[in-house]
């Protein structure tokens, strides 16, 4: 399986039904394709939609009607528009039950670099500050390593996004659980052996004798 | 009644070294005609406010490869190839602010408000320089208003005394920074006669409105 798509299903077993769920840009976006629709969950965009749905068909897009990153895309039944301040209002005030961001780094601690690479490249953090510290719930959705790099480290060298602590953090090789104690392996992906998690993860990750394997149907 | 100006007449309104809001959304919601404008009437050293800097050549984008911005306060500017260069070469100064946090300065300039407190940039670089204020025992950022001498919105539809409406995500910053700007100048891709707009649908009621950009060229 494509390991992008291993990382969305994995995911998207973690949205509840009738949920609000924002899905950053990148892998976590292709999480809303792994969902059953009769579960009403209502994605959110920082640019004002509680309701988002699938890219329109070819002539019916509409440029009023976008995702947070400037793709057109259509509405479900049952969604609204709202101003960029009580988007906001929503994401920081608690009301967002979920949302899913990629990472430039993630550490043993939970925390979260997403926004800069100090004299390389600053894309500015845009919404993720404010989503890190207001939703209810934060899954990193990310590959294990950049071109070989470790992503997952002892302690985030990159500026952090926020000082709270994510929840989950998924990769095509693993799932991983921050906790006050450290960094916990709570899943392998199909076939993968526990040495290669180890070996490409430069943070300390604490499991048991056997970790369970990531349940994803065909 | 508003009499609606021409794209001319809006950009010999704003100085060079002016400080704008300019609305939108990765260029969506974006006054495009007064961006375009103000780029071939090559304005300087402007003070520029706004969520992103989208691509090359959307929302604010022109203003960038036109250099008409000495300084940009916005919370993204990844997509833009011109503004990374500026930033790299130091000839265009940048204050980086958290979306939600941008959002609720310029909210607070427009309704009268000393700042904000907020969670969000607490422990990070956001921080450094500003107060960090207590409230029953949770830390807040103390984020100051941000005002401008002109706000420049994009509208669906204005009507002859400028009560404005929305449409879908093209609202955004649009009915904030309306609040905001010392000088309200929106383009509205329609304009209608009083009564076409459902006062329920009045998002920005025409009081805050200064100018109407003409909808012919």
């Amino acid at each position: 399986m494509d390991p992008k798509i291993l990382i969305a299903r994995r995911v998207a077993q973690e949205i509840t039904p009738r949920s609000l769920v924002n899905l950053g840009i990148g892998i976590p976006t292709l999480v809303s394709d792994y969902l059953d629709e009769d579960m009403g969950v209502f994605f959110q965009a920082e640019n004002g939609a509680v309701g988002m749905g699938h890219r329109p068909p070819e002539g019916m897009t509409d440029r009023h009607l976008t995702d947070a990153g400037g793709r057109f895309v259509s509405f479900v039944p049952g969604a609204s528009t709202i101003d960029s301040a009580f988007s906001f209002g929503l994401i920081r005030g608690g009301h967002l039950d979920l949302t899913v961001l990629g990472a430039l780094q993630v550490d043993e601690k939970g925390h979260l670099a997403n926004w800069m690479i100090p004299g390389h490249y600053t894309p500015g953090m845009g919404g993720a500050m404010d989503l890190v510290t207001g939703a209810k719930k934060v899954i990193i959705a990310m590959q294990h390593t950049a071109k070989g790099e470790a992503k997952i480290v002892p302690e985030c060298t990159l500026p952090l996004t926020s000082e709270r602590r994510v929840d989950l953090i998924v990769t095509e090789l693993a799932v991983m659980k921050p906790e006050d104690d450290g960094l916990h392996l709570i899943e392998r992906a199909p076939n993968v052996p526990l040495e290669v998690i180890l070996e490409m993860t430069e943070a300390k990750l604490i499991h048991g004798p056997d970790v369970p394997e990531m349940q994803i149907g065909c | 009644m508003h009499l609606a100006i021409s794209i001319d007449e809006a950009v010999d309104l704003i100085p060079d070294g002016a400080t704008v809001m300019l609305s939108g959304f990765m260029g969506v919601g974006v006054p495009d005609r007064i961006v375009h404008g103000l780029a071939e009437a090559g304005k300087k050293d402007l003070t520029l406010i706004s969520n992103d800097t989208a691509r090359d050549t959307t929302g604010p984008g022109p203003l960038f490869a036109a250099n008409c911005v000495r300084k940009l306060i916005c919370s993204h500017m990844g997509l833009n190839t011109i503004v990374q260069a500026q930033f790299a070469s130091g000839e265009l100064e940048v204050e980086l602010v958290p979306q939600g946090t941008l959002v609720e300065r310029i909210r607070a300039a427009g309704v009268g408000l000393g700042g904000i407190l907020t969670p969000t940039g607490v422990g990070t670089k956001v921080a450094e320089g500003k107060e960090i204020i207590e409230v029953d025992g949770k830390s807040f950022l103390l984020e100051k208003p941000l005002t401008a001498d002109f706000a420049l919105i994009a509208a669906r539809s204005c009507d002859y005394v400028g009560n404005l409406a929305y449409m879908l995500t093209a609202t955004n910053f649009n009915p904030i920074m309306a609040l905001a700007g010392n000088t309200v100048i929106c383009e509205p891709e329609e304009i209608v006669p009083v009564g076409m707009i459902p006062p329920d649908l009045v998002k920005t009621p025409g009081v805050l409105v200064d100018h109407v950009i003409k909808t012919t060229a």
